[in-house]
């Protein structure tokens, strides 16, 4: 029997009491308050990296200070989905994951596409008459 | 105490006698008209003491099938509205040649802008949420769906919307910018008035229903199948409908941050969308289509689920290709967020940009052709039985593919130069959106009426309106070919060449014979009502169906299932049928069910008050509604008599009754 048709089955159960028009909670998982406190404890780091670079003026260029804050930003978007979203490959019978691929794809499609977009519409639109000549 | 001024804006905003159409012939006829019909059948209402019924039973009601039934009920009176509109301008350019017509340029735009937002937002999106709402739960086996009370709510607010827009007719005026609003035009400079603040509210406020319906229906069809129906074991049109609500879940959010830069624009100032201080309006365009070309597949994909279920069932075989229909749904709804930009080739991004949305438009044609293939091969050696629904399914496949070629002429930007805003633009939107998603809906509507009401739709009739929508459809959009072809551009209230008229006369005919479509889909409506003993059901399974909603009774009980079905088959009633399944008549046990509120209609009625306020700067009024919605929301969370159990007894009487019913057939 696959995972799904057991997760059905499941269901069935549940809905056997005839309640089946409701959520059901047995598939959510559940972090321990060990896994809390990791997920807090890193969540504080990666937090207090970023505000020590930024107060110690820790590097002499702007950008690099950016940079690493950006990366640390998608460092503490991980954390948080793991050890507080409990995000894991196997939660939901998969659905979550599924859920937050087609979402990571959705956004990278729309923030990418709007930014190559606006950019060929600003260097082809917003020049001055003379400049229209390198449109391409 | 009128003489105050500062008064009378503080009450009432920008609000006044003025803003009543008084002067505007059309207007007065038409509010007039609309008040004695609706007189009429409020007072019918009353006489006939229907108001505690329609209040217990419908508008307050939970269950999915009736609020199915509610949202076609509002398309279809919608569909009167924007078809008005659509009578009035085809009416318009066939007299306009050497004198300026009846419809003036004010008046000319808030109509096309008008027909083009309600026949979206408020006759296609109701009619698919409908459709899924009504038969989705039941082909899954499911008792309702997900969240019964946010489906009563998200219906609300979709009525809601619809409302807003039909005040603007009588109070003020609609937006005169065509149908997305784009700045510069939409922005508070150049639009002073009231028309787009309507706009605005009335999306955002129907906004609101469609994404929470969008939830609620993903979240049905994940969590709530019947035991053994796996993901490739489901009905291909609850496949549509999921990908469809995915769709809407990831693209409806862009709309409403769209629409609330817009209005931060336009209400505090700020400079988003405008030329000035760094805003960019092409923005605006290009976000708006982000939402945009996906809502097209949002409307499409729902009509290709209900053809898939037709031709198998009217050919009597299973469908051809599942796997293959089932990829090429899930790529379509990527591929659906990659083509946006099709929209916009003139606006200059340059040739590489629209080079690479050129390719990947004509790529989002292959599953789609896939599909018409699929259909064709079902009716290859199939018994066909040409009944209404599969008429519409036939009549749509010829249609259709040519409104996708025209689409593929589209996509290739160098003609789109050439293409772009004219009438052929027009004649192919209206191709998919007509011969797809419509014909998709009729036929829909066609063939799960006698589930939802126990008696069969009038053959008759419903043969002559496909005929009337098949023919008008041609005869009204051919001769936009023609002209767009020719260089017409769309949204003119008058032209000066007099050897154009002949085209627009003949497209005006073909709008006369669509009317007569319509008219003949009501009166089919009356006459299978007054027919309805001699069409009656009472099997629930009229067209030898295949999938799980036709093993239920017709109309379906509350609960829907008795016992869950367990699935082993995809077309699981046919594979059940073959079983020699017998309806169990012992052993019911007590079904849990939710209870029927009136929340949705209270937060609704406060949400119409609120965009009502903001749109003529009547802040107590929108603040205040604000408030109370925010109150009515948190009051709602504290009631806990929110089910009901239905005794087992009960279950077992309705089970006796519909065998008594089905032997004696």
């Amino acid at each position: 029997m696959s995972a799904e048709a057991a997760r059905a089955d499941g269901h069935a159960a549940h809905g056997a009491d005839g309640g089946n028009w409701h959520d059901d909670h047995g598939a959510a998982p559940h972090g321990s308050f060990r896994s809390y406190m990791t997920g807090f404890v890193l969540a504080a780091i990666l937090t207090i990296i970023p505000f020590a670079l930024v107060m110690g003026d820790v590097f002499s260029d702007t950008r690099v200070t950016a940079f690493v804050i950006m990366a640390l930003a998608v460092v503490q978007i991980v954390v948080h989905m793991i050890y507080f979203l409990h995000m894991n490959s196997r939660a939901e019978g998969g659905w979550t994951m599924l859920a937050l691929i087609f979402t990571l794809v959705v956004v990278v499609i729309t923030l990418a596409g709007s930014i190559w977009v606006m950019y060929h519409m600003n260097a082809n639109m917003m020049l001055m008459p003379h400049d229209m000549r390198n449109m391409d | 105490m009128f003489s105050n001024p500062d008064f009378w804006t503080s009450v009432f905003g920008r609000l006044s006698f003025e803003s009543l159409p008084i002067h505007e012939p059309i207007l007065v006829a038409t509010f007039a008209a609309v008040a004695l019909g609706g007189l009429a059948l409020l007072g019918a209402v009353t006489y006939f003491r229907l108001w505690g019924y329609l209040w217990k039973e419908w508008f307050t009601s939970v269950d999915h099938k009736k609020i199915g039934i509610m949202y076609v009920i509002l398309a279809v009176v919608m569909l009167l509205r924007g078809f008005a509109d659509a009578l009035m301008m085809r009416t318009q350019q066939a007299i306009a040649f050497d004198n300026p017509g009846f419809l003036p340029p004010h008046h000319y735009d808030q109509v096309f802008t008008a027909h083009g937002v309600i026949m979206i937002f408020f006759v296609a999106m109701p009619l698919v949420t409908g459709l899924m709402n009504l038969v989705v739960p039941l082909q899954i086996g499911a008792r309702d769906v997900s969240f019964p009370f946010l489906n009563n709510f998200s219906f609300w607010m979709t009525t809601a919307g619809a409302i807003i827009v039909m005040m603007s007719l009588f109070i003020g005026e609609f937006a005169m910018t065509g149908w997305l609003a784009f700045p510069p035009l939409s922005d508070i400079t150049n639009s002073p008035g009231v028309g787009v603040d309507y706009y605005i509210w009335a999306l955002q406020v129907a906004g609101v229903g469609t994404t929470l319906s969008g939830v609620n229906l993903i979240a049905t069809i994940v969590k709530m199948r019947a035991p053994g129906m796996t993901m490739m074991k489901l009905p291909i049109f609850t496949w549509t409908a999921l990908c469809s609500n995915i769709l809407i879940v990831a693209s409806f959010p862009v709309l409403g941050a769209t629409l609330a830069l817009l209005s931060l624009d336009r209400y505090v100032g700020t400079n988003f969308f405008t030329a000035g201080l760094g805003g960019n309006a092409m923005m605006y365009v290009n976000l708006i289509w982000i939402w945009g070309h996906p809502e097209v597949y949002i409307l499409i994909l729902p009509a290709f689920g209900v053809f898939s279920e037709i031709t198998s069932t009217f050919c009597g075989k299973r469908l051809f290709g599942y796997t293959s229909m089932v990829y090429a749904t899930v790529v379509i709804t990527i591929l659906a967020y990659l083509v946006w930009l099709h929209h916009f080739f003139t606006m200059g991004s340059g040739a590489s940009v629209n080079s690479f949305f050129g390719i990947t438009t004509m790529i989002i044609s292959i599953p789609t052709g896939a599909k018409i293939f699929n259909w064709m091969f079902t009716m290859f050696r199939g018994r066909i039985r040409y009944e209404v629904p599969m008429l519409w399914v036939v009549g749509f496949m010829p249609t259709f593919v040519i409104g996708g070629m025209t689409g593929v002429m589209l996509a290739v930007p160098p003609a789109d130069f050439q293409f772009h805003n004219t009438l052929f633009l027009v004649a192919h939107f209206h191709n998919v959106i007509i011969g797809g998603v419509l014909f998709g809906m009729l036929a829909g509507i066609n063939y799960w009426f006698p589930k939802a009401f126990g008696y069969v739709l009038d053959p008759f009739w419903g043969k002559l309106s496909f005929w009337f929508w098949l023919v008008g459809f041609w005869v009204a959009f051919g001769p936009l070919y023609v002209l767009g072809l020719m260089g017409v551009t769309r949204r003119l209230n008058h032209f000066e060449d007099g050897s154009l008229q002949i085209y627009f006369l003949i497209a005006a005919f073909g709008a006369v014979l669509i009317a007569c479509g319509i008219a003949c889909f009501l009166i089919q409506l009356v006459v299978s009502f007054l027919r309805r003993e001699q069409l009656r059901d009472v099997t629930g399974d009229p067209w030898d169906g295949r999938t799980l909603e036709w093993s239920t009774s017709s109309p379906p009980p509350p609960y829907n299932f008795a016992f869950t079905p367990v699935i082993h088959d995809h077309d699981a009633w046919y594979d059940m049928k073959k079983r020699g399944f017998k309806m169990p008549l012992s052993g019911f046990q007590p079904i849990h069910m939710p209870k029927n509120t009136g929340t949705g209609v209270i937060l609704s009625i406060l949400s119409t008050g609120f965009a009502f306020g903001m749109i003529w700067y009547m802040w107590w009024l929108a603040a205040g509604s604000f408030a109370l919605i925010v109150l009515g929301a948190i009051i709602h969370t504290f009631n806990y008599h929110r089910d009901y159990w239905i005794p087992a007894d009960e279950v077992a009487r309705t089970e006796q009754a519909r065998s008594v019913a089905v032997a004696g057939d």
